[in-house]
């Protein structure tokens, strides 16, 4: 195991007290791509932060490859790069400084370091641009150029945190292909994301977080067998005096597994909406049926049959 | 897997590499780093030992019998070295831990968080050690009256640019991590200027003795033992404190704005 999480705790004092991370227990293979699934405010960026020793636990213990981070924390920083959500880059130094110093801080000889760092800009493609300054940068070329500052002194564990909030859909493809090929180096990746595609389609496996604490762990594939994910359609009603008594009638209808009432109408859950909306529209139609929506199977109905929220919500 | 061990090498290798990312940032910012050293000085010296000597009733200290520019020369280096502190710390670290959190990356290196607040402190030192030594020559060429600075006891004057050089990038640091970004212009109207004019900067120490509450006063402003150690070492011929209360104040200060400006830099970067 790479990364070792154990009854992890960060409780933040004030005035209000927030537990932001409440007893969280993990571990991330060598090699794979894991995914941190949850809402924003589920805890995800705190308990990076645990990991990469920027916050301190207020119980548990986080270990990389065996070094505990906050005993060791700067061990433990040799062993990972971190790419925060926000731009860190260092705007008084070009594209190519950035990577070059950061490589010296981690002892490299100037040559080594020049070495790497236009290896670096070749493979992130970023070549043309090494005497740029930060600043000039689009929001997707200063995401590779933290990444490719991150993983500068060939760390074990990559930590990314929300690494497309903010970029365009291009961009976002293109993030997603260069975390792939992280893969191919023996790069092990740790990300964190509110998209749910994001983490169906890049990571081995994920963990779906919520309110500090993980619901549940599995490849995409295994949550969604496990969790049955069903197609899950989303009825707003006008008139929610008999909501009861539609949803007790949908339950009885062939194709339904499961009906919610919800804040503004029903949730009904099946197995796949054909042949099965016409049915639902004419028994909502009395109940002045305004809006329906139908997510079809994805992580998106795992997080909504775990915590009858939506990511977004 | 092996646990690694911290070695002695890969910290000097992280000083030395944290030094030249500064380095190589002031080797960009060369024409405003001497502009900012060297205003000040070069005015002060041209107003008040150039212009007010040629004017009637002339130097505003005729009346002590010293020249005002053998007082100004080493106060003036006092404020270069406290000047030079605050902006090659403070004001970069403002930034740096503003919106932008630039220094997670170098706070994210392999060594103790405390280091990289060290490097500033030494690189500062540095700077504030180069903006004191160029007053010298301007105090040779400015005044109506040159003053050539008395340098046998050169080793006083090493000893009181070191210990002065690092307590004012300590001063830099505490001032950077305490003050909140949005406030940092403010401590130059509320910090910088009371304890440079209340610094024995412009009159020596033991001028103040006919106001001897304000003499004790200043006794807790560092600048004073920077300002009289710099006194006892460059123009001996003008009164000064003596040295073996300057150096242990000097070190007690030093050692004082140390502990709280590693305290507050720590307490930004980790949470």
């Amino acid at each position: 195991m790479i990364v070792e999480i154990e009854a992890l705790t960060k409780v933040y004092e004030g005035k209000q007290q927030v537990k932001a991370v409440d007893g969280i227990d993990l571990s991330v293979q060598a090699g794979e791509i894991f995914g941190l699934l949850g809402p924003n405010g589920a805890g995800k960026t705190t308990t990076i932060s645990i990991a990469t020793t920027r916050t301190m636990p207020t119980s548990g213990t986080v270990r990389i490859a065996g070094v505990d981070v906050v005993q060791h924390p700067a061990e433990a920083r040799r062993l990972i790069g971190v790419v925060p959500q926000y731009n860190t880059l260092d705007r008084s130094l070009t594209i190519y400084e950035n990577i070059y110093y950061h490589c010296r801080y981690f002892g490299f000889s100037h040559g080594q370091a020049r070495e790497r760092s236009d290896e670096l800009l070749t493979q992130f493609l970023l070549a043309e641009r090494r005497k740029a300054y930060p600043s000039q940068l689009s929001g997707g070329l200063a995401q590779r150029v933290q990444i490719a500052r991150a993983i500068a002194h060939r760390p074990a564990v990559l930590f990314l945190d929300e690494p497309s909030a903010g970029l365009d859909p291009q961009s976002r493809l293109a993030m997603w292909n260069a975390v792939q090929d992280l893969r191919k180096e023996g790069i092990t990746v740790v990300l964190t994301t509110h998209y749910m595609e994001e983490a169906d389609s890049l990571s081995d496996r994920v963990a779906i977080v919520d309110h500090g604490r993980m619901l549940a762990l599995g490849s995409p594939q295994k949550l969604k067998e496990t969790f049955g994910a069903q197609t899950v359609i989303h009825l707003a009603l006008r008139h929610l005096d008999q909501v009861e008594s539609l949803a007790s009638g949908l339950r009885n209808q062939s194709g339904v597994q499961n009906v919610e009432v919800v804040s503004d109408g029903v949730r009904v859950f099946s197995t796949s909406s054909e042949g099965l909306l016409q049915e639902l529209v004419h028994a909502a139609s009395p109940h002045g049926l305004r809006d329906i929506a139908i997510a079809e199977p994805s992580l998106e109905t795992v997080f909504i049959q775990l915590t009858g929220r939506d990511l977004r919500e | 897997m092996n646990k690694v061990n911290p070695d002695r090498m890969l910290l000097l290798k992280t000083f030395l590499g944290l030094m030249q990312r500064d380095l190589r940032v002031l080797s960009r910012e060369i024409g405003p780093f001497l502009l900012r050293v060297g205003m000040q000085p070069l005015l002060f010296l041209f107003v008040f030992t150039f212009v007010m000597p040629h004017m009637a009733g002339g130097s505003p200290m005729a009346a002590t019998g010293v020249g005002f520019g053998s007082i100004l020369l080493p106060g003036l280096m006092a404020v270069a070295i406290m000047f030079s502190g605050i902006s090659a710390v403070a004001l970069p670290l403002s930034t740096e831990f503003g919106i932008t959190r630039e220094i997670d990356d170098r706070v994210m290196c392999p060594a103790p968080v405390a280091v990289v607040a060290i490097e500033k402190i030494v690189f500062s030192s540095l700077q504030s050690m180069l903006a004191a030594l160029a007053v010298i020559p301007m105090a040779m060429f400015i005044p109506a009256t040159p003053v050539y600075p008395d340098l046998h006891r050169w080793w006083l004057l090493a000893i009181v640019m070191i210990l002065s050089s690092l307590l004012a990038g300590a001063m830099g640091l505490a001032i950077g991590s305490i003050v909140s970004p949005k406030h940092i212009g403010l401590v130059f109207s509320i910090i910088v200027v009371p304890i440079t004019f209340l610094g024995c900067v412009y009159y020596p120490w033991a001028y103040l003795d006919k106001i001897r509450w304000l003499q004790v006063i200043v006794l807790f402003n560092p600048i004073v033992y920077i300002s009289e150690g710099l006194r006892s070492a460059v123009t001996p011929q003008v009164h000064s404190m003596p040295v073996w209360i300057v150096l242990p104040a000097l070190v007690g200060f030093l050692y004082i704005l140390v502990r709280f400006g590693l305290r507050g830099f720590l307490r930004r970067v980790i949470s």
